[in-house]
């Protein structure tokens, strides 16, 4: 299964509606993607709480994929 | 060093009588992906003892882990009994110093 990047943004934007989202595939092959994500939501949150709502945005779509997603999330003032 | 694992039970227990414990894919000495690689250069690089457990080795097991830490992924890393993040986490931390610092609080001996 492969994804496209406006996929993985919606699926992240449903969730988390006020986020910046920037979508990298890394190797040009919509397999290997990287995410920076910047949102309101994530502040006061440890890093590890964030990566994880990031990940239940997207489980039930990419649970298989997900290895091939690298995650970084920052606070929004 | 590398320790066989085939359920959660025995996960825990190594979890609890380890300061560290790395479930990935493959071993330290053949991580069967880039980004378990990446953890385990970041630990070798930190030059602490830790155990590395082969989540490839068993599918069940690897599934059961997955639910028992609560995140999709691998590698999942261990200090001290708690979860401290995958490949990302681990790497931010190791660049902002926060990793070597958290070895430093939890007691755990850095050899330098």
């Amino acid at each position: 299964m492969t994804m496209n990047i406006k996929d993985i943004e919606s699926l992240i934007k449903k969730k988390i509606p006020d986020a910046t989202v920037v979508i990298k595939d890394l190797v040009g092959d919509n397999n290997h993607f990287s995410a920076e994500i910047e949102s309101k939501e994530f502040n006061g949150k440890t890093r590890l709480e964030q990566h994880k709502m990031v990940y239940n945005s997207l489980s039930e779509e990419l649970k298989e994929d997900l290895h091939a997603l690298s995650i970084k999330t920052m606070e929004k003032k | 060093m590398t320790l066989t694992i085939q359920n959660v039970e025995e996960a825990k227990e190594t979890i609890k009588k380890n300061n560290i414990v790395l479930f990935m894919k493959g071993t330290k000495d053949m991580p069967g992906c880039g980004f378990s690689a990446q953890v385990v250069q970041i630990l070798n690089k930190t030059n602490v003892d830790y155990i590395d457990i082969d989540v490839l080795n068993d599918e069940n097991f690897k599934e059961n882990m997955k639910k028992f830490t609560n995140w999709p992924t691998f590698p999942q890393l261990y200090v001290k009994g708690e979860f401290i993040g995958g490949c990302d986490i681990v790497k931010e931390m190791f660049e902002t110093g926060e990793l070597l610092e958290l070895f430093n609080t939890k007691g755990i001996d850095v050899k330098t």
